[in-house]
């Protein structure tokens, strides 16, 4: 009873290591990704044509363009719920310009520029009058797609340039790719350097962890918010003008509910709601795992709005599940803590 | 508050004299109730720091499942069917208040995810298919025209819901735990109240009224469809934000949320009395929401400023 | 004399970290029975333990020689423990009644229908009996910080408690305020209550405390009457070895005028503050809580605009209008708070180091990790840092090394200004006279050094002119060589000195 453990503080026990490691969150999405893909397969045996499921990203490319800046919106402790009202107002002030005779150049940067537009207003609301993200993005959305209705009624914009379904139904030269998925993947990687590798994205996190301190070490805080609330906008007009393009057509109804799924993406992802915290490849995974996922629904012609049950659920466990690890991971340490010696009286706990 | 109300009634009664008749306010009053009783839960939510967009589908759910219940079982009295609405208010208010106050999941999360779960259910317990008028009974049609008093079911209805949770929120003691744990969760805890039972609470309160709310909804319009009340849930978080109810939580009172629910109301009754299409209506409450939070919010920072004034240095 | 309350070798551990290890503590009634021990010696686990916060791992309480268990603060309260915590406890949005009376509103006899007129006679009548002029319908966030302390203290006193526990409730008062604490303290002592009392600060201790206990590290050290016992004796249970000289001065050089500050004012806050500062000079500002000192060196390094005034470096008057700027004319601001303002809690070491300058340390934006290993482990050595590695989590670190690590990046940003509002809070003994030496060494090296402080030793040791602010006003400006404590005192207290 006397023989005493040798304690090193700083080598954990490696069945938390290999915990550790196990329990990233990618790697957790990964492996459902994996098994959705499996299932899948079993269910269609044209699943893993390459063909199609590169046609399959057409279904969700727009919505992950958007999801990329909402991860920057998120982790600054905002919440952006306005995107989908933006998507539709861009295409509505694109169907307008092309009624108008705008070519398809125009309609690009009529598409960009509202959408920046919409996202500079809503930051300039909030930063300038230090109101919530959430209030003001639920009154902007209402008004951005109250436009669309104001104007448009129960009509459409049907008439596009030829040139324009370019961008939403084309693919690469000589290739499978579809245009949409090419720029989702250059998007990505932009984004991720972004987050991960610049000036901009280490102010990004420290204003979502401590946004008094960070103000108070010279990061300009409002400045920083306004540029994520533009990135969110521009992104919802880009998104604009493929779905648009993809379609073909204008309605009030457009992206109608995207807001939630985008969100929804970005938070399984492993991007805290409370900000400070996630990486752009979770999201990255959990965005063609759901786009894979509905897909996969849609082969045994789940309903849509079934769909929409299981992503609802999917969203609850992706935030129960880190709370149980961590709660796992404490009772390790307090077993671990438990082993610890005791040292009499000399005092010396170091 | 009372203000920007006023001015809007002044607004509106010069452009459309026959704005003021009893039949229009009235029609008013009705359209405004189910928005006043719906906003009234979403208020106790967001005052313990919370949200709650899952009232829409909620009232979709709990509408479909008593139209239908109506539709093949016509006999069952309407008292029951008012109860049972209530039950299945009870069900979806608990079922967030669990994942919120137990699983500590945020709401806005929770409310994210019910939100889409409840509506996907509407369409699995209906097939996609509707309820229409016809195949409703008369008794459940008439439950919210039905009057007493002079006012309709529905109107008196709206008024017990304001009483009700007036008298609970300002005179009983778990409704200003409710305050409290929205004021200062860490103080709440230091007093000893608990902050699950409290989050359980407001979400269970809040649907056991969005059930009831459902029932009128559909019998109102007599309809039951997938659609039913899509996009709901930011009327109400506009009429608590109208009526001063702040977002962070902690503040909120019932008169605002009534004040806020009826300036929406009027603006959407206004719209058609002067003859403007209602597909402006969206645009426009969004831009009141708009106006509103920022007017709030400037008279806050007035107020503050005028206090450091007064300090006499 | 029987006691009131007693502790039995009280252990309690959270992750990591042995907060206490079986500590006796003993509270008698009619006495008043300071609690004594650095930052992190345990005080305020003990106090979480007797008042139900946490429930014990192991050890016994006592109550008039009963054991029990408090599982939770109602349980405590029921006792007839009340305590006043550091941390704010109060609903800002809420009246001076309700927060006194939240928890255990009045009710109607025989409903459950709250008595509003009650509450609010009871609140007045309770205000006025320690004769503060506070009304009972004020929302609390409109009350100053004093004001708020003094309705905390007014809430533990509605609870009709045996044992009332304070801790550190003088650090947001003024003297006169403190006078008052000290008449109701004597009060209730004579009525037979038991008050506990945790501070660090020796007047408080020698003006009103009859029986002390020293913690330190989470052991119990000893006990004792105070009257019986000398500083240095407490002091060395505290410490652990003798008080050692704690405020090296050295001679230095004073330069050129590098700051001048003239009329600054922001309305409401702080009116016409005017001083300069010149190199190797270490200026330090006194006051009280609530004094305004903060607010100015905020000002002055562009987070908060001020209302008029102007200010000017090396001569030219300059427009500073965000930190960044501030940055930009070499000025650097050590914050108060350095959980709130100085760090980034969940990010690591480097992180926060190279927070201020990391668009100096990038490529055209782009991180450069081997740049930002280098400046924190020259800024992290020089500060000596304890630590593991420099991706250690700061939250990880304790108090003393989470302040060197605000200190290390603000001195990476190479400023010729220093503001540093009171960098030994909260800072065991050791780790204070290393940062005292550091800051010596500093104006030493022509930096210039603005000081504020609370505690009269440190401003009186280090500085070699001193400001005294009241109420936003500066009510004296003193050479080191004229100052002395009762001087400083009575400027802080509002007496203009010529």
């Amino acid at each position: 009873m006397t023989k005493e453990k040798k304690y090193q503080p700083d080598r954990p026990h490696l069945f938390t290591r290999i915990a550790d490691l196990l329990m990233t969150w990618e790697l957790i999405l990964f492996v459902i990704f994996i098994v959705v893909i499996i299932v899948n397969s079993y269910l269609s045996p044209y699943f893993l044509d390459l063909f199609n499921i590169l046609d399959t990203t057409f279904n969700f490319m727009e919505k992950a363009i958007v999801a990329l800046p909402m991860i920057f919106v998120i982790i600054c402790g905002d919440i952006d719920i306005s995107v989908a009202g933006i998507i539709a107002l861009s295409s509505l002030l694109m169907g307008m310009a092309s009624a108008a005779g705008a070519a398809t150049g125009t309609l690009v940067l009529v598409g960009l520029g509202t959408g920046l537009a919409a996202g500079f207003l809503n930051g300039l609301i909030i930063t300038g009058f230090g109101i919530p993200a959430i209030a003001v993005t639920i009154g902007s959305m209402s008004l951005f797609r109250g436009i669309s209705y104001a104007v448009l009624g129960d009509q459409a914009y049907t008439k596009y340039p030829q040139s324009f379904a370019f961008f939403g139904q084309g693919y690469i030269e000589n290739t499978t790719i579809p245009f949409e998925l090419l720029l989702f993947i250059v998007l990505a990687v932009v984004f991720g350097f972004l987050l991960h590798r610049t000036t901009f994205g280490r102010k990004v996190y420290t204003i979502g962890n401590n946004a008094t301190t960070a103000r108070f070490s010279g990061v300009p805080v409002n400045r920083i918010r306004l540029i994520v609330f533009s990135l969110s906008g521009m992104m919802s007009g880009l998104a604009a003008i493929l779905l648009t393009s993809r379609i073909g057509s204008t309605r009030p109804n457009i992206a109608s509910g995207w807001e939630l799924e985008i969100i929804t993406t970005v938070v399984l992802g492993g991007v805290a709601i409370s900000g400070g915290k996630g990486n752009i490849l979770g999201v990255i995974i959990g965005i063609f795992l759901i786009g894979f996922l509905k897909f996969g629904m849609g082969l045994i012609n789940v309903p849509g709005k079934v769909m929409n049950i299981v992503i609802g659920f999917l969203l609850i466990f992706a935030i129960m599940l880190p709370g149980y690890i961590h709660a796992l991971r404490s009772r390790i340490l307090m077993i671990r803590q438990q082993e610890k010696p005791r040292y009499a009286s000399s005092g010396q706990s170091e | 508050m009372f203000i920007l109300t006023l001015l809007l009634l002044l607004a509106v009664s010069l452009r459309a004299p026959n704005f003021f008749q009893l039949g229009n306010l009235y029609d008013i009053a009705n359209d405004t109730s189910i928005l006043i009783m719906v906003a009234i839960g979403q208020m106790m939510v967001i005052i313990t720091g919370g949200i709650d967009l899952s009232v829409a589908s909620g009232i979709a759910l709990s509408g479909m499942s008593v139209a239908m219940l109506n539709q093949y079982y016509p006999n069952i009295p309407i008292f029951v069917i008012i109860l049972i609405s209530l039950a299945i208010g009870f069900l979806l208010g608990s079922f967030n208040g669990i994942l919120v106050s137990m699983a500590g999941i945020p709401p806005i999360i929770t409310t994210l995810g019910t939100m889409s779960i409840y509506r996907g259910f509407v369409f699995v317990l209906s097939s996609g298919e509707w309820v229409s008028a016809h195949e409703m009974t008369e008794r459940f049609r008439e439950l919210p025209r039905g009057s007493l008093f002079g006012m309709t079911n529905l109107i008196l209805a709206a008024v017990l819901m304001v009483l009700i949770f007036a008298v609970f929120l300002h005179l009983s003691r778990t409704g200003r735990e409710i305050y409290g744990v929205g004021g200062n969760k860490v103080a709440a805890q230091y007093v000893g109240i608990s902050l699950k039972k409290i989050h359980y609470l407001v979400f269970v309160l809040s649907g056991i009224i969005v059930g009831l709310s459902g029932l009128f909804w559909v019998s109102r319009y007599a309809s039951a469809q997938n659609e039913t009340a899509f996009g709901f849930e930011l009327q109400t978080i506009a009429a608590c934000v109208i009526g001063g109810v702040s977002i962070m939580g902690g503040t909120g009172t019932i008169l605002g949320v009534v004040l806020g629910a009826m300036f929406l109301g009027i603006v959407n009754n206004a719209l058609t009395v002067i003859n403007l299409s209602p597909f402006y209506q969206m645009a426009i409450q969004g831009f009141v929401i708009l106006v509103a939070i920022v007017a709030n919010t400037l008279v806050d920072r007035r107020n503050q400023l005028a206090m450091l004034r007064k300090r006499k240095l | 004399m029987q006691s009131v309350l007693e502790c039995h070798r009280i252990s309690k551990h959270f992750p990591g970290i042995k907060a206490l290890d079986e500590v006796d503590f003993k509270i008698r009634a009619g006495e008043v029975h300071a609690l004594i021990g650095e930052n992190g010696a345990g005080k305020s686990t003990l106090v979480k333990i007797i008042t139900g916060i946490y429930p014990p791992d192991a050890g016994v309480i006592l109550k008039n020689g009963e054991t029990v268990e408090f599982r939770n603060p109602i349980a405590s309260q029921m006792a007839g423990i009340a305590a006043i915590h550091q941390e704010a406890t109060m609903f800002p949005e809420l009246s001076v009644t309700e927060n006194i009376y939240m928890g255990h509103h009045l009710t109607w006899s025989g409903s459950r229908l709250l008595d509003w007129k009650g509450m609010k006679l009871k609140t007045r009548s309770l205000l006025e009996k320690l004769e503060l002029e506070i009304n009972p319908d004020t929302k609390v966030k409109n009350l100053s910080i004093a004001q708020r302390h003094m309705v905390e203290i007014v809430k533990a006193l509605s609870l009709d408690a045996r044992i009332v526990i304070m801790d550190e409730p003088t650090s947001a008062l003024s003297l006169r305020e403190v006078e008052d604490l000290y008449k109701i303290i004597r009060r209730l002592r004579t009525e037979g209550q038991a008050i506990v009392f945790i501070s660090h600060k020796f007047e408080d201790i020698y003006e009103i405390a009859d029986y002390f206990t020293v913690l330190r590290d989470g052991r119990y050290i000893g006990e004792g009457r105070v009257a019986a016992t000398k500083v240095d004796t407490i002091v060395q249970m505290m410490v652990g070895r003798s008080l050692e000289q704690m405020f090296p001065k050295t001679q230095v050089q004073i330069g050129d005028s590098v700051l001048k500050v003239e009329g600054l004012t922001k309305t409401g806050i702080f009116k016409d503050i005017s001083f300069d500062l010149h190199r190797g000079e270490i200026l330090g500002f006194f006051g009280l809580v609530g004094a305004g000192r903060s607010e100015v060196m905020q000002a002055i390094f562009g987070i908060d605009a001020f209302t008029s005034g102007a200010i000017a470096i090396k001569g030219r008057v300059v427009r500073i209008s965000s930190p960044s700027q501030a940055m930009d004319h070499g000025i650097a601001y050590v914050p108060e708070d350095r959980q709130l303002q100085g760090t980034i809690l969940a990010m690591n070491i480097r992180e926060n180091t190279t927070l201020p300058i990391v668009d100096r340390l990038s490529h055209y934006s782009f991180l450069d990790f081997n740049k930002e290993r280098e400046i924190t482990r020259e800024y992290g050595q020089r500060m000596e840092i304890k630590t593991s590695g420099w991706d250690q989590a700061v939250n990880s670190l304790s108090g003393g090394n989470q302040q060197k690590v605000v200190l290390a990046k603000w001195l990476a940003t190479r400023p010729e200004i220093l503001i540093m509002d009171e960098p030994t809070k909260g800072i065991d003994v050791a780790t204070k006279a290393r940062v005292h030496e550091f800051i010596s060494q500093l104006a030493a090296e022509g930096l210039a050094i603005i000081l504020t402080s609370s505690e009269l030793p440190e401003i009186l040791g280090m500085a070699d002119r001193i400001v005294v602010m009241h109420e936003g006003k500066i009510t004296a400006c003193l050479d080191r060589k004229e100052a002395d404590s009762e001087k400083l005192v009575k400027a802080a207290m509002g007496n203009l000195l010529s």
